[in-house]
Protein backbone atom coordinates (compact mmCIF):
# COMPACT_ATOMS: atom_id res chain seq x y z
CA UNK A 1 0.00 0.00 0.00
CA UNK A 2 0.92 3.66 -0.94
CA UNK A 3 0.51 6.58 1.51
CA UNK A 4 -2.57 7.35 -0.35
CA UNK A 5 -4.05 4.44 -0.05
CA UNK A 6 -3.44 4.56 3.57
CA UNK A 7 -5.23 7.73 4.15
CA UNK A 8 -8.02 6.78 1.88
CA UNK A 9 -8.47 3.80 4.41
CA UNK A 10 -7.82 6.06 7.18
CA UNK A 11 -11.10 8.65 5.73
CA UNK A 12 -12.84 5.31 5.81
CA UNK A 13 -11.98 4.36 9.39
CA UNK A 14 -12.20 8.28 10.48
CA UNK A 15 -9.00 8.56 12.12
CA UNK A 16 -6.27 11.31 11.03
CA UNK A 17 -2.99 10.14 10.09
CA UNK A 18 -0.66 12.90 10.66
CA UNK A 19 2.47 13.04 8.32
CA UNK A 20 4.93 11.84 11.20
CA UNK A 21 2.98 8.52 11.57
CA UNK A 22 2.18 8.00 7.88
CA UNK A 23 5.51 6.37 6.93
CA UNK A 24 5.45 3.98 9.25
CA UNK A 25 1.83 2.75 9.72
CA UNK A 26 2.17 2.56 5.95
CA UNK A 27 5.27 0.29 6.24
CA UNK A 28 4.06 -1.41 9.57
CA UNK A 29 0.53 -2.17 7.31
CA UNK A 30 2.38 -3.55 4.37
CA UNK A 31 4.03 -6.05 6.89
CA UNK A 32 1.39 -7.20 8.39
CA UNK A 33 -0.52 -7.55 4.97
CA UNK A 34 2.38 -9.68 3.80
CA UNK A 35 2.05 -11.88 7.03
CA UNK A 36 -1.79 -12.22 6.19
CA UNK A 37 -1.58 -13.24 2.67
CA UNK A 38 -0.29 -16.83 3.87
CA UNK A 39 -3.29 -17.03 3.81
CA UNK A 40 -3.88 -17.86 0.57
CA UNK A 41 -2.04 -20.78 0.16
CA UNK A 42 -4.91 -22.60 2.35
CA UNK A 43 -6.92 -24.91 0.17
CA UNK A 44 -10.43 -23.64 1.73
CA UNK A 45 -12.84 -25.34 -1.29
CA UNK A 46 -15.89 -26.22 -0.26
CA UNK A 47 -15.36 -25.18 2.89
CA UNK A 48 -17.98 -23.18 5.26
CA UNK A 49 -16.88 -19.82 6.77
CA UNK A 50 -17.10 -19.72 10.76
CA UNK A 51 -18.09 -16.56 12.47
CA UNK A 52 -18.96 -18.29 15.36
CA UNK A 53 -16.51 -20.92 17.35
CA UNK A 54 -19.91 -23.19 17.73
CA UNK A 55 -21.59 -21.85 14.52
CA UNK A 56 -24.51 -20.34 16.74
CA UNK A 57 -26.98 -17.96 15.80
CA UNK A 58 -28.18 -14.88 17.04
CA UNK A 59 -30.76 -15.70 20.02
CA UNK A 60 -34.19 -13.52 20.02
CA UNK A 61 -36.38 -12.06 22.57
CA UNK A 62 -39.63 -11.29 22.84
CA UNK A 63 -40.25 -7.98 21.53
CA UNK A 64 -41.53 -6.39 25.65
CA UNK A 65 -39.85 -3.16 26.73
CA UNK A 66 -37.27 -4.63 29.54
CA UNK A 67 -35.35 -1.49 29.65
CA UNK A 68 -35.96 1.59 31.79
CA UNK A 69 -34.85 5.22 31.09
CA UNK A 70 -30.93 5.94 32.55
CA UNK A 71 -30.18 8.64 30.39
CA UNK A 72 -29.16 10.66 33.29
CA UNK A 73 -26.85 8.39 34.35
CA UNK A 74 -25.60 7.58 30.93
CA UNK A 75 -24.96 11.04 29.84
CA UNK A 76 -22.51 11.69 32.64
CA UNK A 77 -19.72 10.74 30.41
CA UNK A 78 -20.98 13.00 27.47
CA UNK A 79 -18.40 16.05 26.44
CA UNK A 80 -21.61 18.29 25.89
CA UNK A 81 -25.34 18.00 26.35
CA UNK A 82 -28.47 20.15 26.34
CA UNK A 83 -31.88 18.98 27.83
CA UNK A 84 -30.91 15.49 27.25
CA UNK A 85 -29.55 15.84 23.65
CA UNK A 86 -25.98 14.85 22.22
CA UNK A 87 -24.75 18.17 20.92
CA UNK A 88 -21.88 18.25 18.11
CA UNK A 89 -21.01 20.74 16.15
CA UNK A 90 -23.35 22.12 13.37
CA UNK A 91 -24.26 19.19 10.84
CA UNK A 92 -27.21 20.94 8.26
CA UNK A 93 -26.66 24.60 7.40
CA UNK B 1 -0.85 -12.48 54.87
CA UNK B 2 -0.18 -11.99 51.05
CA UNK B 3 1.61 -15.49 50.76
CA UNK B 4 -1.83 -17.13 51.20
CA UNK B 5 -4.07 -18.75 48.38
CA UNK B 6 -7.73 -17.92 47.79
CA UNK B 7 -7.97 -22.04 49.51
CA UNK B 8 -6.04 -21.03 52.42
CA UNK B 9 -7.30 -17.51 53.15
CA UNK B 10 -10.81 -19.13 53.62
CA UNK B 11 -9.56 -21.50 56.50
CA UNK B 12 -8.02 -18.06 58.16
CA UNK B 13 -11.18 -16.03 57.35
CA UNK B 14 -13.54 -18.37 58.98
CA UNK B 15 -10.78 -19.11 62.11
CA UNK B 16 -10.82 -15.76 62.70
CA UNK B 17 -6.98 -15.64 62.25
CA UNK B 18 -7.92 -12.11 60.80
CA UNK B 19 -10.32 -9.79 59.21
CA UNK B 20 -10.61 -9.92 55.95
CA UNK B 21 -10.72 -5.78 56.80
CA UNK B 22 -7.34 -6.84 57.96
CA UNK B 23 -6.31 -8.56 54.71
CA UNK B 24 -7.38 -5.93 52.74
CA UNK B 25 -5.49 -2.85 54.54
CA UNK B 26 -2.41 -5.59 54.03
CA UNK B 27 -2.76 -5.15 50.34
CA UNK B 28 -3.68 -1.21 50.37
CA UNK B 29 -0.79 -0.40 52.38
CA UNK B 30 1.42 -3.27 50.34
CA UNK B 31 0.13 -1.09 47.26
CA UNK B 32 0.95 2.28 48.38
CA UNK B 33 4.74 0.80 48.94
CA UNK B 34 5.32 -1.03 46.01
CA UNK B 35 3.22 -0.77 42.92
CA UNK B 36 5.85 2.23 41.71
CA UNK B 37 8.11 -0.58 40.98
CA UNK B 38 5.24 -2.24 38.68
CA UNK B 39 3.07 0.27 37.67
CA UNK B 40 0.11 -3.03 37.83
CA UNK B 41 -2.84 -1.17 39.11
CA UNK B 42 -4.31 2.16 36.74
CA UNK B 43 -7.32 2.82 40.04
CA UNK B 44 -7.12 1.58 43.67
CA UNK B 45 -10.54 1.61 44.80
CA UNK B 46 -9.66 2.19 48.37
CA UNK B 47 -12.68 3.11 50.21
CA UNK B 48 -14.71 0.87 48.39
CA UNK B 49 -12.34 -2.00 49.42
CA UNK B 50 -12.56 -1.44 52.88
CA UNK B 51 -16.36 -0.51 52.41
CA UNK B 52 -16.56 -4.79 50.77
CA UNK B 53 -14.41 -5.80 53.46
CA UNK B 54 -16.63 -4.86 56.39
CA UNK B 55 -19.81 -6.22 54.65
CA UNK B 56 -17.81 -9.64 53.80
CA UNK B 57 -16.74 -9.97 57.81
CA UNK B 58 -20.58 -9.21 58.71
CA UNK B 59 -21.34 -12.46 56.38
CA UNK B 60 -18.34 -14.41 57.69
CA UNK B 61 -19.41 -14.08 61.28
CA UNK B 62 -23.13 -14.88 60.24
CA UNK B 63 -21.58 -18.12 58.71
CA UNK B 64 -23.57 -17.12 55.65
CA UNK B 65 -20.28 -16.88 53.45
CA UNK B 66 -19.37 -18.46 50.26
CA UNK B 67 -15.64 -19.12 49.07
CA UNK B 68 -14.70 -15.77 48.23
CA UNK B 69 -15.92 -13.76 50.84
CA UNK B 70 -13.28 -11.32 51.74
CA UNK B 71 -10.86 -12.41 49.32
CA UNK B 72 -9.37 -8.98 48.02
CA UNK B 73 -8.89 -9.46 43.62
CA UNK B 74 -8.30 -6.53 41.17
CA UNK B 75 -10.05 -6.54 38.06
CA UNK B 76 -8.58 -6.00 34.36
CA UNK B 77 -9.75 -2.37 33.14
CA UNK B 78 -11.59 -3.09 30.50
CA UNK B 79 -14.62 -4.16 32.80
CA UNK B 80 -17.30 -1.83 33.58
CA UNK B 81 -17.40 -1.08 37.30
CA UNK B 82 -20.10 1.30 38.74
CA UNK B 83 -18.72 4.41 39.84
CA UNK B 84 -15.23 3.54 38.81
CA UNK B 85 -12.99 4.58 36.27
CA UNK B 86 -12.97 1.88 33.32
CA UNK B 87 -10.25 3.16 30.81
CA UNK B 88 -8.91 -0.09 28.83
CA UNK B 89 -5.42 1.36 29.48
CA UNK B 90 -6.19 4.15 26.78
CA UNK B 91 -6.68 7.34 26.64
CA UNK B 92 -9.90 7.21 24.82
CA UNK B 93 -11.11 6.37 28.43
CA UNK B 94 -9.35 8.00 30.48
CA UNK B 95 -12.24 9.82 31.63
CA UNK B 96 -14.95 7.21 31.23
CA UNK B 97 -17.11 6.11 34.66
CA UNK B 98 -19.33 3.67 34.05
CA UNK B 99 -23.24 3.30 35.64
CA UNK B 100 -23.26 -0.14 36.01
CA UNK B 101 -21.25 -3.40 36.33
CA UNK B 102 -20.23 -5.87 34.02
CA UNK B 103 -21.58 -9.24 34.78
CA UNK B 104 -18.16 -10.66 35.63
CA UNK B 105 -17.84 -7.75 38.46
CA UNK B 106 -21.56 -8.13 39.52
CA UNK B 107 -21.11 -11.93 39.70
CA UNK B 108 -17.67 -11.94 41.97
CA UNK B 109 -19.18 -8.97 43.71
CA UNK B 110 -22.02 -10.95 45.27
CA UNK B 111 -19.72 -13.51 45.84
CA UNK B 112 -17.86 -11.49 48.32
CA UNK B 113 -15.29 -10.82 46.39
CA UNK B 114 -13.37 -7.39 48.02
CA UNK B 115 -12.22 -5.43 44.42
CA UNK B 116 -8.54 -3.11 45.32
CA UNK B 117 -8.95 -1.54 42.05
CA UNK B 118 -8.57 -1.81 38.02
CA UNK B 119 -5.55 -3.54 36.98
CA UNK B 120 -2.91 -2.37 33.51
CA UNK B 121 -3.61 -3.39 30.50
CA UNK B 122 -2.43 -3.15 26.87
CA UNK B 123 -5.14 -0.59 25.27
CA UNK B 124 -7.94 -1.82 24.49
CA UNK B 125 -6.48 -5.45 24.68
CA UNK B 126 -4.26 -5.49 21.90
CA UNK B 127 -1.38 -6.49 22.57
CA UNK B 128 1.18 -9.10 24.17
CA UNK B 129 3.93 -7.06 26.33
CA UNK B 130 1.38 -4.30 28.16
CA UNK B 131 3.38 -1.60 26.44
CA UNK B 132 0.94 -0.07 24.36
CA UNK B 133 -1.34 1.18 27.88
CA UNK B 134 -2.04 4.87 28.00
CA UNK B 135 -0.69 4.60 31.37
CA UNK B 136 2.68 3.41 30.87
CA UNK B 137 4.10 -0.30 30.81
CA UNK B 138 3.52 -2.29 33.66
CA UNK B 139 6.69 -4.28 34.73
CA UNK B 140 7.13 -7.98 35.21
CA UNK B 141 7.20 -8.87 38.99
CA UNK B 142 10.03 -11.20 38.60
CA UNK B 143 12.46 -9.49 36.78
CA UNK B 144 11.70 -5.42 35.63
CA UNK B 145 13.66 -4.97 33.13
CA UNK B 146 10.97 -7.56 31.41
CA UNK B 147 7.87 -6.75 30.44
CA UNK B 148 4.63 -8.69 32.10
CA UNK B 149 3.40 -10.03 29.06
CA UNK B 150 -0.16 -8.38 27.35
CA UNK B 151 -2.70 -7.54 27.06
CA UNK B 152 -3.47 -8.66 31.10
CA UNK B 153 -0.29 -7.98 31.91
CA UNK B 154 -1.07 -5.48 34.87
CA UNK B 155 -3.19 -8.22 36.55
CA UNK B 156 -0.73 -10.98 36.11
CA UNK B 157 1.60 -8.90 37.59
CA UNK B 158 -0.36 -7.72 40.63
CA UNK B 159 -0.87 -10.84 41.48
CA UNK B 160 2.75 -11.68 40.89
CA UNK B 161 3.74 -9.19 43.25
CA UNK B 162 1.32 -10.29 45.51
CA UNK B 163 -0.94 -6.90 45.41
CA UNK B 164 -4.01 -8.99 45.06
CA UNK B 165 -4.82 -12.89 45.51
CA UNK B 166 -6.22 -13.14 41.89
CA UNK B 167 -7.35 -11.24 39.11
CA UNK B 168 -9.59 -10.93 36.56
CA UNK B 169 -8.30 -10.64 32.26
CA UNK B 170 -9.10 -11.26 29.39
CA UNK B 171 -8.17 -13.69 26.60
CA UNK B 172 -8.75 -13.00 22.99
CA UNK B 173 -5.63 -14.36 21.14
CA UNK B 174 -3.57 -15.56 24.75
CA UNK B 175 -4.03 -12.27 26.57
CA UNK B 176 -4.76 -14.29 29.78
CA UNK B 177 -2.59 -17.28 29.18
CA UNK B 178 0.67 -15.81 27.98
CA UNK B 179 0.96 -12.84 30.97
CA UNK B 180 0.28 -15.76 33.44
CA UNK B 181 3.18 -17.90 31.83
CA UNK B 182 5.77 -14.75 31.96
CA UNK B 183 4.76 -14.24 35.59
CA UNK B 184 4.60 -17.92 37.17
CA UNK B 185 0.65 -17.77 37.50
CA UNK B 186 -1.84 -20.21 36.95
CA UNK B 187 -4.30 -18.15 33.86
CA UNK B 188 -7.42 -19.11 32.30
CA UNK B 189 -9.71 -18.92 29.39
CA UNK B 190 -13.02 -20.50 29.56
CA UNK B 191 -14.79 -21.90 26.51
CA UNK B 192 -16.27 -19.26 24.28
CA UNK B 193 -19.50 -18.61 25.75
CA UNK B 194 -18.96 -20.15 29.21
CA UNK B 195 -18.24 -16.45 30.82
CA UNK B 196 -20.49 -13.01 30.37
CA UNK B 197 -19.22 -10.59 27.83
CA UNK B 198 -21.68 -8.09 29.17
CA UNK B 199 -20.27 -5.00 30.31
CA UNK B 200 -16.60 -6.46 29.07
CA UNK B 201 -15.55 -3.78 26.67
CA UNK B 202 -15.57 -5.56 23.12
CA UNK B 203 -12.11 -6.57 20.95
CA UNK B 204 -12.84 -9.04 18.72
CA UNK B 205 -16.45 -10.38 19.71
CA UNK B 206 -16.36 -13.88 18.25
CA UNK B 207 -12.90 -14.63 20.34
CA UNK B 208 -12.66 -12.75 23.49
CA UNK B 209 -13.39 -14.34 26.84
CA UNK B 210 -13.28 -13.32 30.42
CA UNK B 211 -11.11 -15.55 32.98
CA UNK B 212 -9.19 -15.58 36.29
CA UNK B 213 -5.88 -15.12 36.75
CA UNK B 214 -4.56 -16.82 39.73
CA UNK B 215 -1.37 -18.47 41.96
CA UNK B 216 -2.94 -22.31 41.89
CA UNK B 217 -5.66 -24.26 39.82
CA UNK B 218 -7.79 -24.41 42.75
CA UNK B 219 -7.94 -20.49 43.26
CA UNK B 220 -8.60 -20.14 39.54
CA UNK B 221 -11.59 -23.22 39.75
CA UNK B 222 -13.16 -21.24 42.85
CA UNK B 223 -12.89 -17.80 40.95
CA UNK B 224 -14.20 -19.54 38.09
CA UNK B 225 -17.32 -20.73 40.34
CA UNK B 226 -17.89 -17.13 40.51
CA UNK B 227 -17.14 -15.89 37.21
CA UNK B 228 -19.31 -18.43 34.57
CA UNK B 229 -22.96 -17.76 34.40
CA UNK B 230 -25.41 -17.75 31.70
CA UNK B 231 -26.14 -14.27 30.93
CA UNK B 232 -29.43 -13.32 29.24
CA UNK B 233 -27.76 -9.91 28.63
CA UNK B 234 -24.82 -11.16 26.52
CA UNK B 235 -26.52 -13.69 23.55
CA UNK B 236 -23.23 -15.12 22.69
CA UNK B 237 -23.09 -16.67 26.50
CA UNK B 238 -23.72 -20.62 25.98
CA UNK B 239 -27.29 -21.90 28.84
CA UNK B 240 -25.18 -24.82 29.64
CA UNK B 241 -24.87 -26.82 32.95
CA UNK B 242 -22.37 -25.27 35.47
CA UNK B 243 -20.52 -27.80 37.64
CA UNK B 244 -18.87 -26.79 40.70
CA UNK B 245 -15.22 -26.60 39.57
CA UNK B 246 -13.72 -27.50 42.60
CA UNK B 247 -15.32 -31.23 42.90
CA UNK B 248 -13.31 -32.94 40.56
CA UNK B 249 -9.92 -31.57 41.19
CA UNK B 250 -8.60 -34.46 42.65
CA UNK B 251 -10.29 -36.99 40.48
CA UNK B 252 -7.35 -39.29 38.99
CA UNK B 253 -5.28 -38.62 35.55
CA UNK B 254 -4.19 -42.00 35.61
CA UNK B 255 -4.96 -43.18 31.83
CA UNK B 256 -5.53 -39.47 30.87
CA UNK B 257 -4.12 -39.21 27.03
CA UNK B 258 -2.55 -36.17 26.62
CA UNK B 259 -1.37 -35.04 22.44
CA UNK B 260 1.65 -33.81 21.71
CA UNK B 261 1.53 -31.28 18.86
CA UNK B 262 4.41 -31.65 16.54
CA UNK B 263 4.19 -28.08 15.12
CA UNK B 264 4.70 -27.16 18.67
CA UNK B 265 7.87 -27.87 19.00
CA UNK B 266 9.40 -26.83 15.88
CA UNK B 267 12.31 -23.88 15.12
CA UNK B 268 11.38 -20.99 17.17
CA UNK B 269 11.15 -22.38 20.87
CA UNK B 270 13.40 -21.43 22.50
CA UNK B 271 15.74 -24.10 24.03
CA UNK B 272 14.79 -23.56 27.98
CA UNK B 273 11.08 -23.73 27.39
CA UNK B 274 11.25 -27.07 25.54
CA UNK B 275 13.51 -28.28 28.03
CA UNK B 276 10.87 -27.18 30.90
CA UNK B 277 7.81 -28.23 28.44
CA UNK B 278 9.26 -31.90 28.02
CA UNK B 279 10.15 -32.15 31.95
CA UNK B 280 6.43 -31.34 32.55
CA UNK B 281 5.22 -34.12 30.29
CA UNK B 282 7.49 -36.52 31.66
CA UNK B 283 5.64 -35.64 34.78
CA UNK B 284 2.61 -35.91 33.40
CA UNK B 285 3.66 -39.74 32.52
CA UNK B 286 5.07 -40.59 36.24
CA UNK B 287 1.76 -39.61 37.66
CA UNK B 288 -0.23 -42.08 35.02
CA UNK B 289 -0.54 -39.95 31.96
CA UNK B 290 -0.01 -41.23 28.27
CA UNK B 291 1.54 -38.86 25.45
CA UNK B 292 0.33 -39.35 22.00
CA UNK B 293 2.00 -37.34 19.34
CA UNK B 294 -0.72 -35.83 17.31
CA UNK B 295 -0.83 -33.14 14.51
CA UNK B 296 -2.69 -29.91 13.93
CA UNK B 297 -1.64 -29.10 10.45
CA UNK B 298 -3.21 -25.88 9.86
CA UNK B 299 -1.14 -24.51 13.05
CA UNK B 300 0.97 -22.00 11.27
CA UNK B 301 -2.02 -20.18 9.57
CA UNK B 302 -3.58 -19.40 12.98
CA UNK B 303 -1.40 -15.97 13.18
CA UNK B 304 -2.65 -15.01 9.54
CA UNK B 305 -6.05 -15.57 10.37
CA UNK B 306 -6.08 -13.82 13.79
CA UNK B 307 -4.45 -10.96 12.16
CA UNK B 308 -7.23 -10.39 9.96
CA UNK B 309 -10.41 -11.79 12.15
CA UNK B 310 -9.32 -10.17 15.32
CA UNK B 311 -8.28 -6.66 13.84
CA UNK B 312 -11.69 -6.71 11.54
CA UNK B 313 -13.96 -6.80 14.25
CA UNK B 314 -11.71 -4.56 16.54
CA UNK B 315 -12.42 -1.52 13.93
CA UNK B 316 -16.72 -2.22 13.83
CA UNK B 317 -16.05 -2.66 17.34
CA UNK B 318 -14.01 0.99 18.36
CA UNK B 319 -16.16 2.92 15.44
CA UNK B 320 -18.21 3.62 18.98
CA UNK B 321 -15.15 5.60 20.11
CA UNK B 322 -16.46 8.80 17.99
CA UNK B 323 -15.99 11.45 20.57
CA UNK B 324 -19.85 12.58 20.79
CA UNK B 325 -21.59 10.11 23.40
CA UNK B 326 -18.84 9.26 25.73
CA UNK B 327 -15.01 9.03 25.88
CA UNK B 328 -12.37 11.27 24.59
CA UNK B 329 -13.21 14.34 22.57
CA UNK B 330 -10.74 16.83 20.67
CA UNK B 331 -10.73 20.41 21.76
CA UNK B 332 -13.04 22.84 19.21
CA UNK B 333 -13.97 20.72 16.75
CA UNK B 334 -14.36 22.24 12.99
CA UNK B 335 -17.28 20.36 12.04
CA UNK B 336 -18.26 16.46 12.57
CA UNK B 337 -16.28 15.03 10.77
CA UNK B 338 -13.06 17.17 12.27
CA UNK B 339 -14.90 15.93 15.08
CA UNK B 340 -14.53 12.44 14.33
CA UNK B 341 -10.89 12.31 12.72
CA UNK B 342 -8.97 14.25 15.35
CA UNK B 343 -10.97 12.41 18.28
CA UNK B 344 -9.81 9.15 17.33
CA UNK B 345 -6.39 10.52 16.04
CA UNK B 346 -5.48 12.00 19.47
CA UNK B 347 -7.35 9.46 21.63
CA UNK B 348 -6.43 5.84 20.24
CA UNK B 349 -2.09 4.84 20.48
CA UNK B 350 -0.73 3.59 17.54
CA UNK B 351 -1.09 -0.38 17.52
CA UNK B 352 -4.83 0.44 18.03
CA UNK B 353 -5.21 2.51 14.94
CA UNK B 354 -3.26 0.16 13.20
CA UNK B 355 -5.44 -2.19 13.70
CA UNK B 356 -8.12 -0.45 12.78
CA UNK B 357 -6.78 0.20 9.14
CA UNK B 358 -5.94 -3.38 8.64
CA UNK B 359 -9.40 -4.20 10.03
CA UNK B 360 -10.70 -1.78 7.58
CA UNK B 361 -9.30 -2.92 4.56
CA UNK B 362 -9.88 -6.53 5.42
CA UNK B 363 -13.58 -6.00 5.37
CA UNK B 364 -13.65 -3.51 2.39
CA UNK B 365 -15.52 -3.62 -0.53
CA UNK B 366 -13.09 -5.74 -3.01
CA UNK B 367 -11.14 -7.21 -0.40
CA UNK B 368 -13.46 -8.80 1.80
CA UNK B 369 -13.97 -12.12 0.26
CA UNK B 370 -9.71 -12.34 -0.34
CA UNK B 371 -9.16 -11.74 3.36
CA UNK B 372 -11.99 -11.56 6.31
CA UNK B 373 -13.98 -14.16 4.72
CA UNK B 374 -10.74 -16.14 3.67
CA UNK B 375 -9.91 -16.12 7.49
CA UNK B 376 -12.78 -17.19 8.28
CA UNK B 377 -13.04 -20.56 6.67
CA UNK B 378 -9.22 -21.06 7.58
CA UNK B 379 -10.67 -20.81 11.11
CA UNK B 380 -12.89 -23.76 10.39
CA UNK B 381 -9.96 -25.88 9.08
CA UNK B 382 -7.87 -24.86 13.03
CA UNK B 383 -11.00 -25.65 14.47
CA UNK B 384 -11.62 -29.11 12.57
CA UNK B 385 -7.94 -30.06 13.62
CA UNK B 386 -8.96 -29.87 17.19
CA UNK B 387 -12.38 -32.01 17.21
CA UNK B 388 -10.11 -34.44 15.18
CA UNK B 389 -7.57 -34.37 17.65
CA UNK B 390 -9.80 -34.35 20.61
CA UNK B 391 -11.29 -38.25 19.30
CA UNK B 392 -7.99 -39.52 20.36
CA UNK B 393 -7.09 -37.62 23.14
CA UNK B 394 -8.23 -36.09 26.19
CA UNK B 395 -6.38 -32.66 26.36
CA UNK B 396 -3.46 -31.00 24.45
CA UNK B 397 0.05 -29.82 26.00
CA UNK B 398 2.36 -27.66 24.70
CA UNK B 399 4.30 -24.34 25.03
CA UNK B 400 2.22 -21.41 25.82
CA UNK B 401 4.77 -18.81 24.14
CA UNK B 402 8.04 -18.84 22.60
CA UNK B 403 10.17 -17.70 24.59
CA UNK B 404 10.27 -16.75 28.52
CA UNK B 405 9.41 -12.59 28.95
CA UNK B 406 11.64 -10.69 26.78
CA UNK B 407 12.88 -6.90 27.76
CA UNK B 408 10.62 -3.87 27.83
CA UNK B 409 11.19 -2.11 24.23
CA UNK B 410 12.85 -5.21 22.60
CA UNK B 411 9.92 -6.11 20.46
CA UNK B 412 7.68 -2.93 20.88
CA UNK B 413 9.20 -1.19 17.70
CA UNK B 414 8.28 -4.34 15.00
CA UNK B 415 4.36 -5.22 15.24
CA UNK B 416 5.12 -8.39 13.61
CA UNK B 417 7.65 -9.55 16.18
CA UNK B 418 5.20 -9.16 18.68
CA UNK B 419 2.38 -11.34 16.69
CA UNK B 420 4.51 -14.13 16.16
CA UNK B 421 4.59 -14.12 20.11
CA UNK B 422 1.02 -15.71 20.09
CA UNK B 423 1.07 -18.41 17.86
CA UNK B 424 0.42 -21.09 20.47
CA UNK B 425 -2.23 -19.19 22.26
CA UNK B 426 -3.92 -18.05 19.03
CA UNK B 427 -5.65 -21.54 18.04
CA UNK B 428 -7.44 -22.03 21.23
CA UNK B 429 -9.40 -18.46 20.71
CA UNK B 430 -10.10 -19.16 16.98
CA UNK B 431 -11.61 -22.25 17.80
CA UNK B 432 -13.21 -21.25 20.84
CA UNK B 433 -12.20 -24.08 23.05
CA UNK B 434 -10.74 -23.58 26.53
CA UNK B 435 -7.05 -23.22 27.55
CA UNK B 436 -4.80 -22.87 30.75
CA UNK B 437 -1.44 -21.53 31.51
CA UNK B 438 0.14 -23.33 34.35
CA UNK B 439 4.07 -22.70 35.59
CA UNK B 440 6.33 -25.35 34.96
CA UNK B 441 9.70 -24.34 35.82
CA UNK B 442 12.47 -20.83 35.71
CA UNK B 443 14.36 -20.42 32.40
CA UNK B 444 18.25 -20.08 32.98
CA UNK B 445 17.98 -16.65 33.87
CA UNK B 446 15.32 -17.24 36.63
CA UNK B 447 11.95 -16.14 34.19
CA UNK B 448 9.02 -17.93 34.72
CA UNK B 449 7.80 -20.59 31.99
CA UNK B 450 4.03 -21.83 31.60
CA UNK B 451 3.19 -24.88 29.81
CA UNK B 452 -0.60 -24.84 28.26
CA UNK B 453 -3.06 -27.38 27.98
CA UNK B 454 -5.72 -26.82 25.80
CA UNK B 455 -9.25 -28.66 26.51
CA UNK B 456 -12.38 -29.50 24.56
CA UNK B 457 -15.69 -27.62 24.92
CA UNK B 458 -16.56 -27.03 27.90
CA UNK B 459 -14.06 -28.83 29.60
CA UNK B 460 -13.02 -26.80 32.00
CA UNK B 461 -13.52 -28.79 35.29
CA UNK B 462 -11.03 -31.75 33.51
CA UNK B 463 -8.58 -28.64 32.90
CA UNK B 464 -8.47 -27.45 36.31
CA UNK B 465 -8.50 -31.14 37.36
CA UNK B 466 -5.65 -32.06 35.07
CA UNK B 467 -3.82 -28.62 35.79
CA UNK B 468 -4.45 -28.78 40.05
CA UNK B 469 -2.82 -32.96 39.32
CA UNK B 470 0.32 -31.35 38.91
CA UNK B 471 0.33 -29.01 41.10
CA UNK B 472 -0.24 -31.44 43.53
CA UNK B 473 3.04 -33.22 42.39
CA UNK B 474 5.40 -30.18 41.83
CA UNK B 475 5.99 -27.17 43.36
CA UNK B 476 6.60 -24.36 40.46
CA UNK B 477 3.82 -22.74 41.16
CA UNK B 478 4.82 -22.06 44.85
CA UNK B 479 7.72 -20.02 43.60
CA UNK B 480 7.28 -16.06 43.72
CA UNK B 481 8.66 -13.30 42.42
CA UNK B 482 11.56 -11.57 43.87
CA UNK B 483 10.18 -8.49 45.15
CA UNK B 484 12.30 -5.80 47.25
CA UNK B 485 11.58 -6.03 50.48
CA UNK B 486 10.06 -2.73 51.89
CA UNK B 487 7.23 -5.13 52.46
CA UNK B 488 9.06 -6.89 55.13
CA UNK B 489 8.35 -4.50 57.97
CA UNK B 490 4.42 -5.07 56.75
CA UNK B 491 4.89 -8.19 57.65
CA UNK B 492 3.91 -9.66 60.88
CA UNK B 493 4.57 -13.40 61.52
CA UNK B 494 2.03 -13.95 59.09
Amino acid sequence: MKHDDINALAHLARININDDLLDNITDNINSILSLVDQLQQANTDDVEPMYHPLDATQRLRADEVTETDKREALQANTPATEAGLFLVPQVIE
Amino acid sequence: MHHYTIAELMTSLRNKEFSSVELTQHYLERIKQLDSQFNSYITVSSEQALLSAQQADQALTKGSASDLCGIPIAHKDLFCTQGTLTSCGSKMLSNFVPSYNATIVENLANAGAVSLGKTNMDEFAMGSSNESSFYGTSKNPWNTDCVPGGSSGGSAAVVAAQLAVATTGSDTGGSIRQPASFCGLTGLKPTYGRVSRWGMVAYASSLDQAGPIARTAEDAAIMLNAMASYDDKDSTSVDIDKPDYKASLNDSIKGLRIGVPEEYFQDGLDNDVATLINAALAEYEKMGATLHPISLPHTHLAIPAYYVIAPAEASANLSRFDGVRYGYRCDDPKDLMDLYKRSREEGFGDEVKRRILVGAYALSAGYYDAYYRKAQQVRRLIKQDFVDAFTQVDVIAGPVAPNPAFGIGEKSNDPVAMYLEDIYTLPTNLAGLCGISLPCGLSSDNKPVGLQLTGNYFAEAKLLNVAHQFQQHTDHHKKTAPISNASNKLNSNK
